[in-house]
């Protein structure tokens, strides 16, 4: 057993799993990774109650009474176009490039918050004309199922706002760069939720 | 300004809980006065509640574990005692809406409180000593999961002295559970706490899963990993993927009951059924978390105690990820006769029947690791062997009522509570104790007295046979569950024979407190110097009794399972050779876990009693608390090596 | 001798660094999610696609689509160290799949069986 690090060379014979204990970003990733698996089932619950519930209007409106598919088309555009900036803002990250980190990010913010304000207007307007949460099981599981996802993409803007913050502070640290590869990870993701929420919930009502 | 509080909250015109809590809150405060008293505070302070060190953490798992099974076993003595009185036209002396609360309190506090938390404490303690690591993933995290776990404990006996709880059964069904039908706040407090102590428990599984996955010693492939690392593994992973659906569903109730909306109800279009349905798509898996972890315990307790390795070890990682899979896909047969069609029954009742098989390739695994070796007669064997019998049998009740025509005259009557409880009790409770002796010397440096360990597990085998085997018989007679009393008078006798076998298992639940005592006081005739009072097969053993905080100076270098014994076998230490490091460095402890927990609790019991500020007070009180650690800049501490002793903690 | 591979250290000191994306990466992802999302909303409006198979395209389109982000915006790959991330995918689409799909045949089947509860309800009278 030789008393020097092995070479890059040796450590690769090495199956992955055998090489011990994984360097902390990674395990951070994973760890971060499992948190969306399970937030994408809580998802799936909500998303198996607005299957069911879809068709219980209990006389009131339905989704094809509602929903206004140009403006979905928008929103949809909005939190795709957050994903594609949020990419770009984690290329900067990874570059370590202050200013363009800030301005990717605040690109991603005001396209999220943007997306957040369509939607809480729409649910506004819902409500205001008696297709509240309360006047039957499809609007609860729609107002649920839809108003979850903007309540993590909110929480997700909330999130943005610190890691400015901690970057502004505390600079590209080993600790500040796994949050902000995280924050990134989940914001992807909820695009994902998205995709199945236009085309279930909007898409699907007809 | 208090929303529904008042002083009418507390229940001065009920006895029982009035002195119920009233004993509760002089023990608390005398336990409070004596730590004043003898100057505990900082130590207690420091060293265990803002520890983030996985073996602190295990270790105060177990003991919120044992501490409430005493409270939910108390539930349980008074409804055996109720039921063996109110034969005939009697009554007994409990009033049904206090029976019913009585019933779900046992059923919550047993499944999330005790179960749940020795199985994770267990883990806790055991999964980063066997995989030769210094803590798991997320050390901090791992402090918060248990503060959670600790603040729905609280609810729910909070619910003792100011308010009411749950009248509905430990899983809330809906309508009954709506807001129409209990308008109290007991609902409330079931689905808060358990809101709160899920996020803990969710954590945790993450936790342990990326430990198990991405932490190992070097050399640790996944099949030279110990068999309780797989079992944890599964076990986590269900966790991972099975509480959402808790969360999302109790969530949707609170919709239902907070803000009117119509997930479940009977008006607008709300389902009952799908609540029933979402639950137990939970609920099956959360079995299967349950008994994983006792299955690991027993695979290392029979291998140890054996002399031998565990037989077939490729096959139990086999069946333990096929049960992990099949757990998912069983779900229905805890709703047969709630109308689904026949094909539907069919294939779930096949299903469940499946999921068996990879239980009983446990089984004779175990028996097989028996045969041929030199077993020892320590008290972990005791709770091991009275498993295989008692879990057989449980498993074999299930089997039994995997067939829906059966199902459909046995679904909520008694013999399903004997099923339950056979399984519950003869694999988890089992596995706990196994699991508590077992490693209890490497916790704290001294083994529990042998005597009192065997006498315990005789108290909990045949008190256990007394309780429930009549069950099973009443059930088939037509008794059914949750009966505040019944009319049949020829049920009578055996409804005494199961308090008596009661009364014996409580034997054993004051033996178990007694053992405790008398293992401190006398525990330099049993002190563990070696590390490895069982001659162990894998890494914990091969650590001090009780480990260094750092667990391990130098990470082990691994090639094989069973690390330690191979290691023995070959004469040398398993732990590769060379100077250990002048210092290591640990993870800091951090308060937040506890400060969280706290302001949970406030958050909780707002929401409960419908006092908006305060629940935004607390809600702003978590927030400011993650804020304030996301700044926390200085995560890990230096540990001088050589120089520090290995603390014993008594 | 040290342990060859940090543990609690970053990777920054110079083990191989996990491979960055570039901005081609995250264009072309964005490119096809765009068309995937247009085609969905087309299909769902136009009259040209027989009914019965809309629901049909549309999963497929949807399912597309998040592979598209899985791969272009969240680098899954085949690398062996994205063997633990695909296993956990997998594993959560199965509880997923069976959670969606499960609950929606168990419950019209409850529904089919079972008298609506407005019914029920109006027996109660």
């Amino acid at each position: 057993m030789s008393a020097s690090a092995p070479t890059l060379a040796e450590i690769r014979e090495i199956p992955l799993s055998e090489r011990g204990p994984a360097p902390r970003n990674v395990v951070v990733s994973f760890g971060f990774w499992l948190f969306l698996l399970s937030d994408i089932v809580i998802f799936a619950a909500m998303f198996a109650a607005f299957a069911v519930l879809s068709h219980e209007t209990a006389g009131g409106p339905s989704g094809d009474d509602l929903f206004d598919r140009n403006r979905v088309l928008l929103e949809t555009a909005i939190l795709l176009a957050s994903s594609f900036t949020c990419g770009l803002m984690s290329l900067a990250v990874e570059q370590r490039r202050l200013s363009l980190v800030i301005v990717w990010g605040l690109v991603t913010f005001l396209l999220g918050a943007t997306f957040v304000g369509m939607e809480l207007s729409e649910f506004h307007g819902m409500i205001m004309n008696g297709a509240g949460p309360d006047r039957s099981a499809f609007l609860s599981a729609f107002f649920t199922l839809v108003g979850t996802h903007g309540l993590h993409v909110t929480a997700g803007l909330f999130w943005l706002l610190v890691m400015f913050a901690q970057v502004l502070t505390l600079g590209f640290r080993p600790m500040v760069l796994r949050r902000l590869r995280c924050f990134s990870l989940f914001w992807h993701a909820l695009d994902i939720v998205w995709i199945g929420v236009f085309t279930i919930v909007y898409l699907g009502a007809h | 300004m208090l929303g529904k509080l008042s002083w009418a909250a507390i229940p001065f015109d009920q006895p029982i809980p009035m002195i119920a809590s009233l004993m509760v809150m002089l023990t608390i405060s005398a336990v409070l006065v004596l730590v004043t008293w003898k100057g505990w505070w900082h130590y207690l302070w420091s060293e265990w509640i803002t520890s983030v060190d996985h073996k602190r953490i295990g270790v105060m798992y177990v003991l919120l574990a044992l501490v409430m099974l005493v409270r939910g076993f108390i539930d349980a003595i008074m409804m055996r005692s109720q039921l063996a009185l109110a034969a005939g036209g009697a009554q007994g002396y409990l009033p049904p809406e206090h029976y019913n609360q009585i019933f779900s309190a046992h059923g919550t506090i047993m499944i999330f409180f005790v179960a749940m938390t020795f199985m994770v404490g267990l883990m806790n303690f055991v999964v980063p000593l066997q995989l030769g690591i210094r803590d798991v993933a997320f050390p901090v995290l791992n402090s918060v999961s248990f503060w959670l776990t600790a603040a729905g404990v609280l609810l729910v006996n909070m619910s003792l002295v100011i308010g009411e709880f749950a009248r509905t059964g430990w899983l809330v069904y809906p309508p009954l559970s709506e807001l129409a039908y209990s308008p109290g706040v007991g609902v409330d407090y079931y689905l808060w706490a358990l809101q709160i102590s899920g996020v803990g428990t969710l954590l945790s599984g993450i936790n342990l899963t990326t430990t198990i996955l991405k932490l190992r010693a070097p050399g640790m492939g996944y099949m030279k990993m110990p068999i309780f690392c797989w079992t944890a593994l599964a076990s986590n992973l269900l966790i991972v993927a099975a509480f959402p659906i808790l969360t999302a569903t109790f969530a949707m109730l609170l919709l239902d009951r907070y803000l009117g909306f119509h997930f479940f109800t009977n008006e607008a279009g709300g389902n009952a059924m799908m609540y029933i349905n979402l639950i137990w798509a939970w609920g099956h898996p959360e079995v299967y978390i349950l008994i994983l972890p006792a299955f690991g315990v027993f695979s290392e307790v029979i291998a140890t105690f054996s002399g031998k390795p565990l037989f077939g070890y490729r096959s139990m990682v086999i069946a333990t990820m096929a049960i992990c899979v099949l757990s998912f896909m069983v779900w229905l047969h805890h709703f047969f006769t709630m109308g689904a069609g026949a094909d539907i029954n069919g294939f779930f009742g096949i299903m469940t029947m499946i999921i068996a098989v990879p239980t009983g390739v446990k089984v004779f695994n175990w028996l097989f690791t028996l045969y041929g070796g030199r077993l020892r007669f320590d008290a972990p064997v005791y709770w091991a062997l009275g498993f295989m019998v008692t879990f057989v049998v449980g498993g074999m009740t299930g089997v039994l009522l995997a067939i829906p025509p059966a199902d459909f005259v046995l679904h909520n009557s008694l013999f399903l509570v004997a099923h339950f409880h056979n399984v519950i009790i003869g694999g988890v409770l089992f596995g706990a104790f196994a699991g508590y002796t077992f490693w209890f010397p490497k916790a704290f440096g001294f083994k529990l007295d042998e005597r009192i360990g065997k006498a315990i597990f005789w108290c909990w085998f045949i008190g256990f046979y007394l309780a429930f085997m009549p069950l099973y018989m009443l059930g088939l007679m037509g008794a059914t569950r949750r009966m505040q009393h019944y009319d049949v008078a020829g049920w009578q006798p055996l409804m005494l024979v199961a308090l008596l076998g009661a009364i014996i298992i409580l034997a054993g639940i004051v033996l178990t407190g007694v053992q405790l005592v008398v293992s401190i006081r006398t525990r330099e005739q049993r002190r563990d110097l070696t590390g490895d009072p069982w001659d162990g097969r894998t890494l914990e053993w091969s650590t001090s009794s009780p480990p260094p905080a750092w667990n391990f100076a130098i990470l082990p270098s691994v090639s094989g399972i069973d690390a330690h014994w191979e290691a023995k076998a070959n004469h040398k230490s398993s732990v590769q050779d060379g100077p250990d490091p002048k210092s290591i460095a640990v993870p800091r402890n951090s308060p937040i876990g506890f400060v969280l927990a706290f302001f949970a609790v406030i958050t909780g019991f707002a929401l409960i009693w419908h006092i908006w500020w305060m629940a935004i007070a607390g809600l702003m009180g978590v927030l400011m608390t993650v804020l304030a650690h996301a700044w926390r800049v200085e995560d890990e501490v230096e540990y001088p090596v050589g120089g520090e002793m290995p603390r014993a903690v008594i | 001798m040290a342990e060859p591979i940090e543990t609690t250290e970053d990777q920054e000191a110079g083990a191989p660094r996990e491979p960055a994306g570039n901005w081609q990466g995250y264009l072309v992802g964005l490119v096809f999610a765009v068309i995937l999302t247009l085609a969905s909303f087309w299909a769902a409006g136009t009259g040209l696609i027989w009914g019965p198979g809309v629901p049909i395209l549309l999963a497929v389109l949807a399912i597309a689509q998040m592979g598209v982000h899985l791969v272009f915006f969240l680098h899954i790959s085949s690398a062996p160290d994205s063997l633990n991330n695909i296993l956990a995918l997998a594993f959560g689409v199965f509880v997923v799949a069976l959670v969606v799909f499960g609950s929606m045949i168990i419950m019209a089947n409850l529904n089919a069986n079972m008298m609506s509860m407005p019914e029920l309800m109006n027996m109660q009278r």
